[in-house]
């Protein structure tokens, strides 16, 4: 009876979190993946065997993307887990579909005063009623992860990849903004594990460990954007699939733009060129077209690629500041083209 | 232990949760308390914000079904947005049946409230509000419901958005109703909609007053069967502040209704009064385009029983100066491009026709004469009903 009272006082409060101790056996907590609470540490779902969540745990796995999404420099690092003896499969379109009972894991830090320092680890569970994600922050002995389903800010200090001494408010997003990138038709979906965005050595992983059951050969891998060998248009075609498309595409959070920016798409002005603006108010820049060919410092893609102001600035959430390289990667994109 | 207490978190989920009431106040860390209750509240849940002003340092977001954030008034409780770092809007809804009433949104650094994809979603006596008046470097929307059916947005106060007040986009069964929308450069903009009403509204000192548009390249096109009726159209002649590149920075300051671009669009039984372009204006989209399902032209637009104050005596477009002096100072109450099909203009004011006979063609083309009205009645437009349980939500 007293525990009855003590989960209705818990349910009152309106905090759905549970309090399992810390998980500290050999093996991922797969109960705690599965169980529709939202866990308060990141230890209870035993993804990793240290404290400071750097040692995955068996069955977790370190993976790589071809092109990554620009978050302020962090330095990024990805794992699947996919319950033993289970297996992803990918569909016609190269989409990997997870198990239920996987998890894909994301830390985010940077190298700071010679260390590197874990900033926020965030989850996505793959639970029997779709997908949930949760953000975990980590203290700053960097002993323990907490759920801040609110998100939060924190001060960093960092040199970025040109020696620049940066001093941001780096976001950490709420769950709700972990949806707005994450959604597909109103439910939340992975992003990066696409077969064609898979580093090599991801897909062998894959393979090697039985984890994915699709022959891989049928979807030609995009490029780093960041590989100045591969092709302008599809190093610029790279860069806003991974950067961009999440929330602009017909099922996302941008849908009501018109501006579509996935790999896939081919309709020149739903790509943006010669495309006019319909909800982007000041973010205009007092320019004409989402992108103006041959003119990039005439396009509103770079003006609101290059702003950090709240309302301008796009991406909308998990960025700080300007990404230098992808801005000209982009600008030198819309220069080359025809500008008739 | 460990099997028990998920035991216990489980039951929190599984059990029939009765409705509770979330109480946030104003104070320190007004950012993380607000937006946990957000994202912590359950179907059915009420979030009570007290008096006073939250200062919020990122936008919020709703993503819960059937939850009601409740105010103590839109003088009451101000949810400001200053010192707001990141995010498009003040506060985004995602889910569908949610009320917001009773407080305010203030300097934004985007939108104000923006609902995408929330069916059945009620604004009521909300503010939101540039404090600083009209600029351009406002954001764009106050109130931003889009890609949704059935909206209510009544009794609510908008000011200083540097695009549409009220803005409704590509939603349908729509219902915008006794609103007060001053200083915008549109006051209430329903765009690449079916079914609205827009009825009972003050639309005050906007660059234009109420435009019902549709805009090629987008998901949802053909707007069409918009009421426009019972509104106080009055001194919309605010010098049009809406940043470049954004189709309204075209709306003509001292305009009273802009009909472009849509189908069965009713402007009746409004007070058109004191707007110095012109009362009602009803024209084709003039952009270059590349859409073939996308209808540039105005069709069907009805205009009767409306109330004509003094207008025309300002046009702010090229070549307007010229055209009035042709009409003896004052351009008529209402001016058609001539470039739709269906216009009947049954009020006995005179109607100037552009005389364009091509989509995009500039008005220095115009072949200016008098549009002959024809005095006969169209069918009414079907009512909009929303859901019964949305109106009943208000009392």
């Amino acid at each position: 009876m007293r525990l009855l009272i003590a989960a209705i006082a818990l349910c009152a409060a309106g905090f759905a979190v549970s309090a399992a101790p810390i998980h500290r056996t050999g093996q991922v907590a797969d109960a705690v993946i599965m169980a529709d609470v939202m866990p308060r540490k990141l230890a209870e779902f035993g993804f990793f065997t240290d404290a400071s969540g750097w040692q995955p745990n068996r069955g977790v796995r370190l993976y790589r993307l071809n092109s990554p999404l620009f978050s302020d420099y962090a330095e990024k690092y990805r794992y699947i887990y996919i319950p033993e003896g289970q297996q992803a499969v990918a569909d016609e379109k190269g989409v990997v579909q997870f198990p239920v009972g996987s998890a894909l894991i994301k830390s985010f830090g940077y190298k700071i005063d010679g260390k590197d320092r874990l900033l926020e680890t965030r989850v996505m569970l793959h639970r029997k009623g779709g997908w949930i994600a949760l953000p975990y922050v980590w203290n700053a002995d960097q002993t323990e992860a907490t759920l801040k389903v609110a998100g939060t800010r924190i001060p960093v200090r960092f040199t970025d990849p040109s020696n620049v001494v940066r001093d941001i408010s780096y976001a950490v997003p709420n769950k709700n903004q972990c949806k707005e990138c994450h959604s597909l038709s109103g439910a939340v979906e992975p992003i990066g594990p696409k077969l064609r965005n898979l580093s090599p050595d991801t897909l062998d992983m894959l393979t090697d460990n039985d984890m994915l059951k699709t022959p891989v050969e049928d979807h030609p891998a995009i490029p780093d954007y960041m590989d100045d060998g591969m092709p302008l248009e599809s190093r610029a075609r790279a860069y806003l699939d991974i950067n961009c498309a999440h929330c602009h595409n017909r099922q996302g959070s941008a849908s009501n733009s018109g501006l579509f920016l996935t790999y896939e798409e081919q309709s020149p002005v739903q790509l943006g060129i010669g495309k006019r603006p319909v909800a982007a108010g000041r973010g205009s820049g007092g320019f004409s077209f989402a992108i103006a060919p041959g003119q990039p410092d005439e396009s509103i893609m770079l003006y609101r690629l290059k702003s950090l102001e709240p309302g301008v600035a796009m991406p909308e959430v998990g960025r700080s500041l300007v990404h230098q390289e992808g801005a000209a990667l982009l600008s030198e994109w819309i220069a080359a083209m025809d500008s008739k | 232990m460990i099997r028990t207490l998920m035991a216990v978190s489980a039951l929190c989920f599984s059990m029939p949760v009765l409705a509770k009431t979330i109480s946030v106040e104003a104070g320190a860390d007004a950012q993380e308390r607000l937006q946990e209750a957000l994202i912590l509240a359950e179907p059915g849940d009420v979030v009570t914000l007290g008096a006073g002003t939250f200062e919020l340092t990122d936008g919020l977001s709703l993503d819960v079904d059937r939850v009601t954030v409740r105010g103590a008034g839109m003088d009451q409780t101000i949810l400001s947005f200053a010192g707001q770092l990141g995010a498009g809007e003040g506060l985004l809804v995602t889910s569908d049946d949610v009320v917001l009433r009773d407080f305010a949104v203030e300097d934004s650094k985007g939108d104000g409230i923006k609902s995408k994809g929330a069916d059945r979603i009620v604004y009521h006596a909300v503010r939101v509000e540039w404090t600083g008046g009209p600029k351009a470097s406002n954001g764009a929307y106050g109130i931003y419901p889009v890609e949704a059916s059935d909206i209510l947005v009544q009794d609510s106060v908008v000011r200083g958005a540097s695009d549409a007040g009220i803005y409704v986009g590509q939603s349908k069964n729509i219902i915008v109703r006794r609103n007060t929308a001053i200083e915008n450069v549109a006051g209430i903009e329903i765009e690449n909609s079916y079914d609205a009403e827009v009825t009972e509204n003050l639309l005050n000192k906007n660059t234009g007053g109420i435009l019902v548009f549709d805009l090629p390249n987008l998901p949802q096109m053909g707007g069409h069967n918009v009421l426009v009726a019972r509104n106080a159209i009055i001194d919309n002649n605010t010098a049009n502040f809406a940043p470049e590149g954004n189709i309204v920075a075209g709306v003509p300051a001292g305009t009273g209704v802009m009909v472009m671009a849509n189908r069965n669009v009713h402007v009746t039984d409004n007070a058109m009064i004191n707007n110095g372009t012109t009362n009602v204006m009803v024209v084709a989209y003039t952009q270059k385009f590349d859409d073939p399902k996308y209808d540039p032209t105005p069709r069907d637009v009805y205009i009767a029983d409306n109330i004509y104050g003094r207008t025309g005596y300002a046009p702010d477009f090229d070549g307007g100066a010229q055209l009035a002096a042709a009409f003896g100072g004052a351009l008529p109450a209402i001016i058609y491009d001539e470039l739709g099909r269906g216009l009947i203009v049954s009020d006995e004011v005179p109607v100037l026709g552009l005389g364009l006979t091509k989509v995009g063609q500039p008005v220095s083309e115009a072949k200016p004469s008098l549009y002959k009205n024809s005095l006969e009645n169209a069918a009414p437009l079907q009512p909009v009903v929303l859901p019964a349980v949305m109106e009943e939500r208000l009392k």
